[in-house]
Order: structure tokens, then sequence, then C-alpha cells
């Protein structure tokens, strides 16, 4: 079973709820991969601390302009709805951190004056931490485009009882690439205006997907009863309240995992884990 | 010698628009027959990415020898460069103002872009 944790806010604890979760299941004798999809700030290897065995690279492809066959006819430049191509009247030139990969002007070109190259644009580590297989992917620093390296590290996932995807913040590209072809999503946010209004976003693209779905509310106990207001009103589940304590906020500041640290959470964490399956069976989406 | 001049109208009287990539025209005076071209660079103004690579594929279409603007970022200049083409900058007054600024002489051509790019 695949379950993707997003969020619309940031920084309301996706990787707490994923690596928590991972934890847990293998601690139950699970086969669990934990897949940090949140490839433009990885941080699930603070709480898992995990041996990498394997590194690689993650290309893409841009393309290569060979000048003695161009004539400079300037359709690849057309073709380009990124603008990643110039073509003046005696020189092309291709901007790589603007392509997109498409191959359009591959494809258009009618001198066949263009060759697809690699680019290596991040990296994907893969090892073992705490019981859990895990997996990172690492978008280089000044890049701009990450699902490449999401959609990258995903098609490189073993099988497992349970692949948790700990995905990229917000409602953009990022995102749906890590989520997309997820059987669960867990929506975690926090009960304040902000995190209220991010998750409504959220609401928005998940349903639009149409993937199953439920809230988990972290740090619950400040801010207003909204999100509660908001989840009961659009009949979306909340799966998990996790308690806005101390103790939790010290563990993850310490790198540690809440579940081994503060055993008394386990319970949480399995509650979670039952919710989701019995929302699955029930919402009747993609099951 | 042919000047592109980012503008903020269609006419020389026009101010000149302190930005390249995303300007609302370019005005393309030729000192040989003292005619203005306006070209319209909306596509750009609308465009997610790439504005300042287009806009100098569009100028340097014109064969220009000089383009003159309030900012040039890292990729429009890398392509006027490229097709050497010489980049000023002139902020403040109208295009009329910026080309006699040109044809006198007085301009001081750039060597590198003075901005930074915008997301990528």
């Amino acid at each position: 079973m695949k379950i993707a944790i997003a969020s619309g806010k940031g920084g309301t604890g996706k990787t707490t709820v994923a690596t928590n979760l991972a934890f847990y299941l293998a601690g139950r004798g699970r086969k669990v991969i934990y897949a940090d999809g949140d490839v433009e700030e990885p941080n699930g290897h603070l709480f898992l601390k995990p041996q990498w065995d394997k590194t690689v690279n993650v290309p893409v492809k841009i393309p290569l302009i060979d000048e003695s066959l161009c004539d400079h006819c300037g359709l690849c430049s057309d073709i380009c709805r990124y603008n990643a191509l110039a073509v003046l009247p005696d020189k092309a030139m291709v901007f790589a951190s603007l392509c997109h990969s498409c191959g359009g002007c591959y494809h258009i070109c009618p001198r066949k004056a263009i060759t697809e190259i690699d680019r290596t644009i991040g990296i994907m580590k893969s090892g073992t931490g705490s019981g859990v297989t895990a997996y990172e992917g690492r978008l280089n620093i000044g890049e701009a485009i990450s699902p490449p390296v999401i959609k990258f590290l995903k098609g490189h996932l073993k099988k497992a009882d349970f692949t948790i995807i700990d995905s990229p913040p917000g409602t953009s590209c990022p995102v749906i690439e890590a989520v997309r072809d997820a059987d669960f999503v867990v929506l975690v946010t926090e009960p304040t205006p902000f995190g209220l209004h991010d998750l409504k976003l959220a609401v928005e693209m998940i349903r639009k997907l149409g993937l199953a779905f439920g809230v988990v509310v972290n740090r619950y106990g400040v801010g207003d009863d909204r999100v509660h207001d908001y989840c009961r009103d659009e009949g979306i589940n909340i799966l998990l309240e996790i308690p806005n304590d101390r103790k939790i906020a010290e563990a993850c500041a310490a790198g540690n995992l809440i579940v081994e640290t503060l055993p008394q959470y386990a319970a949480h964490f399995e509650n979670l884990l039952q919710n989701i399956l019995h929302a699955r069976r029930t919402t009747g989406v993609r099951v | 010698m042919k000047i592109a001049v980012s503008s903020t109208g269609n006419s020389p009287d026009a101010a000149v628009d302190p930005r390249f990539g995303r300007a609302a025209y370019f005005i393309i005076y030729d000192t040989q027959t003292d005619q203005f071209v306006a070209i319209d660079n909306v596509q750009n103004l609308q465009a997610a990415q790439g504005a300042g690579v287009q806009a100098a594929q569009t100028v340097a279409r014109q064969k220009v020898d000089v383009a003159i603007s309030g900012n040039f970022g890292p990729k429009a200049f890398a392509t006027l460069n490229a097709a050497g083409i010489k980049t000023a900058l002139w902020a403040g007054g109208t295009v009329k103002d910026a080309i006699e600024q040109a044809k006198s002489g007085r301009l001081q051509f750039a060597t590198r872009a003075n901005v930074e790019g915008h997301w990528v």
C-alpha cells in the first residue's frame, strides 16, 4: 500500500508523521519503505538516520544542437513554451535550467540537428535506517525543476508492504508528482488560520486527482476549531490528532522519533493506520 | 547602425521601459534611414520564464547593433552578447532621448548583466 504524506502549508509535520508511521509499521514487522520526495529539502534522514548504501545521479534530457546541421530556422525556439532556446541569426543557444525535457525541439527539428543528452539535476540515495528501507531524492542547489527527481525516486522503489512517500509542501507540480499514484493521501495540517487556508487548497487538489484522503491535525490545542469545523462540513475524516505537547517538539528538535522516545504515542500511530485502512475501505475512491 | 530600445509604448516619445525581457515594446531605430519600427513584446510579458531569452531573440532577429534598456538579466545579456549586440543601460527619459544619446556616442556599454535572473 502506497501512502503519501502531504500538506498545503509547510512545516505542519509531514516528515514527523511520515517517519514515525514508517518506524511504527516496521516495528510491527512490516516491510516498509520511506521515500523522501521533498527533494528541495529532504529531512527524513534526520529522524530515520539511514546508512546510505547507494547514490545515483538523476538525469533529465536536454537538447544539444549541432551547429553544423542547424540552419537557424527557429522552429525549436517557437515550439518551446518554456523559452529554453534562443535561435539567433547565426547561433542557437540552449538554456538548460529552463528546459522541461518535453522533447518538442528534438522532434520538430527538420534538419535533425538536435540530439538529446543527459544532464544531472539531482541525486537519489538508498539505504536502511531504524528498520526502514529509506530512499531520498535531492535536487541539486541552483536547480529549479524538481518533479523529474521525484519521478525518478518513485520509479526506483522496491516492493514493500507499506510505501510511505514524504511529499513536498504546497499544491503545485512537485506535490502532484509525489502523490499522483498513492493509494491514500494523508494531509497534515495545524489548527491555525494559515493551516486551514492551505488545507483547503490541498483538499481541492487531492479531490481533483480523485484520490482517497484524510487529515492529521498536528499541534492540536493551539489555534482554534476551524479546521475541525471545515472537516466536519466537508465530510473529511480526521485520522489523528497529535497534541501540542512540548515533549514532542523537544524530541523532534533532537532528531528523535516520537514513537521511540515517547512510547505513549505509539497508540496514536496504530490509530492512524487503522483509520487509513478503514477510510480506504469505506470511501470507495481508487481502492 | 540599428538600435533597439525597450519601451513602455509603441512610439519613440514613450518612456524607456526599465525592464528588458518584460518590456511592453521594443522600438527599433535605423540611423541610416531615420525610421522607427515598434515591436510588440506582449507574449514575453506573460511568459512564466525565459522572457529575457525570447526578448533577446526578438531583438537579435531585427539584426540590431545596440540594445538599450534600464536593466539586463543574465540570460538576456548572454543571448545578446552571443548575437554580437552591445548592451547599454539607460534609465529615465524617452526612447528618443536614449537614441540621441546613442547617436552622440555617449552611451556606456555594459560588460555583464546588471541584475539577477528571476526564479532561474
